[in-house]
């Protein structure tokens, strides 16, 4: 066999029948060109909308949940309902001892604040953080750093301030590291300037000072605004949501059933969804490339059995001159596949092209819907498989239609 | 060569049996020219079929240069047509996307011969036809004398022991029947066994033996004066 697949006579034969028949050749390989050109486009595309929603998600550990206090739904313990809930710093030390499969918890505070530098002003909202905010909610930082522990310990007044702000209050190209920026009547000096998510943020721009820091600014005392828990990833991130809701309510005198005292944004649920979405749109992409490739499969048996009924007298002739049903056989089965894999490659390679220009038109810059939409060699080489594999079978069947009938009969078509 | 003993064969005709052949005893000795003669319906072409293999018989013995031709599955007998047995058709049935010398140079394909041996042979054998100049033109830029040339050329490519010719210039003018004639009796002169099945007289006058046929039984089967075609063309 494989003698048979290195001799040029082979290959010599299946050309001529193949080129000297160029109509038949051609509309039989426009089937699988466009099945497997679809599978590509999908699948690429699928890929880019995967991507730019990883890149969306990029910034925050996706199996967290935000959680704040609000006010009771239900009288409890002798508290009337209604009751405003304050949570307290030692609140997230109890949660993180207390809770099972966490990683981090994270206090934050926020408020807004008029911010001045020279003559520009802005309000702004104003976030006390702990430089673990950072393992949280990753901030690309364009110049500078993020808060540190010195800064929690000595009660600095630094700022870490985002881009648009920085855009706002500061010249174009101007260094801002360094420079004073007047918040609620005290100078804090800029220490970095962070990139700006899709989804943190928001118009109105953040400014990070230490959360030590905004507790003397604010007065604050031990409350916090709201925390943000991560979990490990092996443990379930709704369960610690639960969890970490039960121990507030226990610590508050909540009662356990009130559903309105503590609200919270699990992240995690939310990622899950858009997951399970991907997932979805991946499957059916797989789902209809692969029946369009059928389809095309299909289609060059299809028409491989209306080329066989057409050439009934030449393989009759052939057989008269001393070819064994085998070697017709092969020789058809030959052709299916020299058909399916050039049109394979060809629409993996319109396919790729198709994606390149997807990737100029809708995978450039911040906002970009299709990142990198692109198919991995493997899945190529996987649907070249199938495609080969696909070829093979459907080959079989005009190639045994073909040997079936009799040379004599075969001889007498006209 | 050739011996056939109470050969019977009959085709079914919905629920009925067609009887075509119904007993025929045939034996053709080296270098003989054939001529199997009869009208339509008498069972010429069945018999050709059968001694070229390409169908089967029902009763009786058939043997071939001392091989006994019996329970041939289709790789056996296509093993066997390839090695004895050269074919002429009527229609000439050249495959037409192939040109002169690819179609001479098929059998020798299944034959199993490298690239260039089987071009040099196939050469060969359409210089001896008269065609080398013709040798890269499609069977439809060829006359019907030069395709059936062609065909014969093809037959004795794979260098056979028999050479059968059904009706080979049925679809031929008196003319070039009669150059293809010629060129089938110098063949003959060198020693090739040929059966030609045919139903015209003049044709059939220029073998050594006929065999005529009537209603699948040999009615007659006598040797001739060979009349030369030459003397015609």
């Amino acid at each position: 066999m494989l003698k048979f697949l290195i001799n040029r006579d082979t290959w010599q034969e299946i050309y001529d029948s193949l080129s000297k028949n160029k109509f038949r050749t051609i509309i039989t390989m426009i089937g699988v060109w466009w099945g497997i050109l679809l599978l590509i486009g999908l699948l690429g595309s699928a890929r880019g909308m995967e991507n730019s929603f990883n890149r969306m998600f990029g910034d925050f550990a996706t199996n967290s949940v935000f959680v704040w206090a609000q006010s009771t739904s239900k009288p409890f313990k002798g508290f009337q309902e209604g009751r405003r809930i304050q949570l307290k710093l030692h609140d997230a030390k109890i949660i993180e001892k207390e809770v099972n499969g966490i990683e981090f918890v994270v206090p934050r505070n926020r408020s807004n604040a008029l911010v001045v530098r020279k003559f520009q002003s802005g309000n702004y909202g104003i976030y006390g953080d702990y430089p673990l905010l950072d393992k949280v909610q990753k901030k690309k930082m364009q110049y500078g750093r993020f808060i540190n522990q010195n800064d929690i310990d000595d009660n600095r007044k630094i700022a870490v301030i985002s881009e648009d702000i920085y855009k706002q209050l500061f010249e174009k190209d101007e260094d801002a590291i360094g420079q004073y920026i007047q918040l609620n009547n005290s100078n804090f000096k800029v220490v970095g300037v962070f990139e700006v998510g899709r989804m943190s943020g928001g118009p109105q721009g953040e400014i990070h000072i230490p959360f030590t820091t905004f507790q003397k600014v604010y007065n604050t005392g031990n409350n916090m605004g709201w925390m943000m828990i991560t979990g490990k990833s092996e443990y379930s991130i709704k369960q610690i949501e639960k969890d970490a809701k039960l121990i507030l309510k226990n610590l508050h005198k909540v009662h356990p059933n009130d559903k309105r005292a503590f609200g919270s944004f699990n992240l995690g649920k939310m990622f899950a969804k858009m997951t399970g979405f991907l997932t979805g749109m991946q499957f059916l992409t797989w789902f209809v490339g692969i029946a369009t490739l059928i389809a095309g499969v299909f289609a060059i048996g299809n028409i491989l059995l209306i080329t066989v009924k057409e050439r009934t007298k030449e393989i009759g002739i052939r057989r008269a001159l001393g070819a064994t049903p085998y070697e017709i056989k092969r020789q058809i089965v030959m052709e299916a596949i020299t058909l399916t894999l050039i049109a394979g490659l060809l629409g993996i390679i319109s396919g790729g092209l198709i994606l390149m220009a997807i990737d100029a038109a809708f995978g450039q810059g911040a906002d970009a819907t299709l990142v990198n939409a692109s198919v991995s060699i493997p899945v190529v080489f996987l649907a070249l498989t199938i495609l080969v594999i696909l070829g093979t079978l459907i080959g079989l069947i005009p190639a045994h239609k073909a040997t079936s009938i009799k040379p004599i009969d075969a001889l007498r078509e006209e | 060569m050739l011996e056939i003993k109470q050969l019977h064969k009959s085709y079914p005709i919905g629920k009925d049996k067609l009887h075509v052949l119904k007993g025929i005893d045939l034996s053709v000795q080296s270098g003989e020219l054939v001529a199997i003669m009869g009208s339509s319906g008498s069972g010429k072409s069945t018999l050709l079929n059968i001694i070229g293999m390409l169908d089967e018989l029902d009763e009786g013995t058939y043997t071939l240069d001392n091989v006994p031709i019996v329970n041939l599955n289709e790789k056996k007998a296509a093993q066997y047509r390839n090695k004895f047995l050269g074919f002429i058709f009527q229609s000439f049935n050249l495959i037409n996307y192939k040109n002169a010398v690819e179609n001479v140079a098929l059998p020798l394909y299944y034959q199993g011969f490298k690239r260039k041996e089987r071009m040099e042979k196939a050469m060969f054998h359409l210089k001896k036809v008269g065609l080398e100049n013709w040798a890269h033109h499609l069977p439809n830029e060829l006359s019907g004398g030069q395709k059936q040339r062609v065909a014969i050329a093809r037959a004795l490519a794979a260098e056979p022991k028999l050479l059968l010719a059904d009706e080979p210039t049925g679809a031929l003018d008196t003319k070039t029947s009669y150059e293809i004639m010629d060129f089938i009796q110098e063949l003959n002169d060198e020693g090739k066994t040929i059966l030609i099945v045919t139903h015209e007289e003049d044709i059939a006058n220029m073998c050594k033996r006929i065999v005529r046929l009537k209603d699948g039984v040999i009615m007659e089967d006598k040797f001739v004066e060979q009349v030369r075609a030459s003397q015609y063309v």
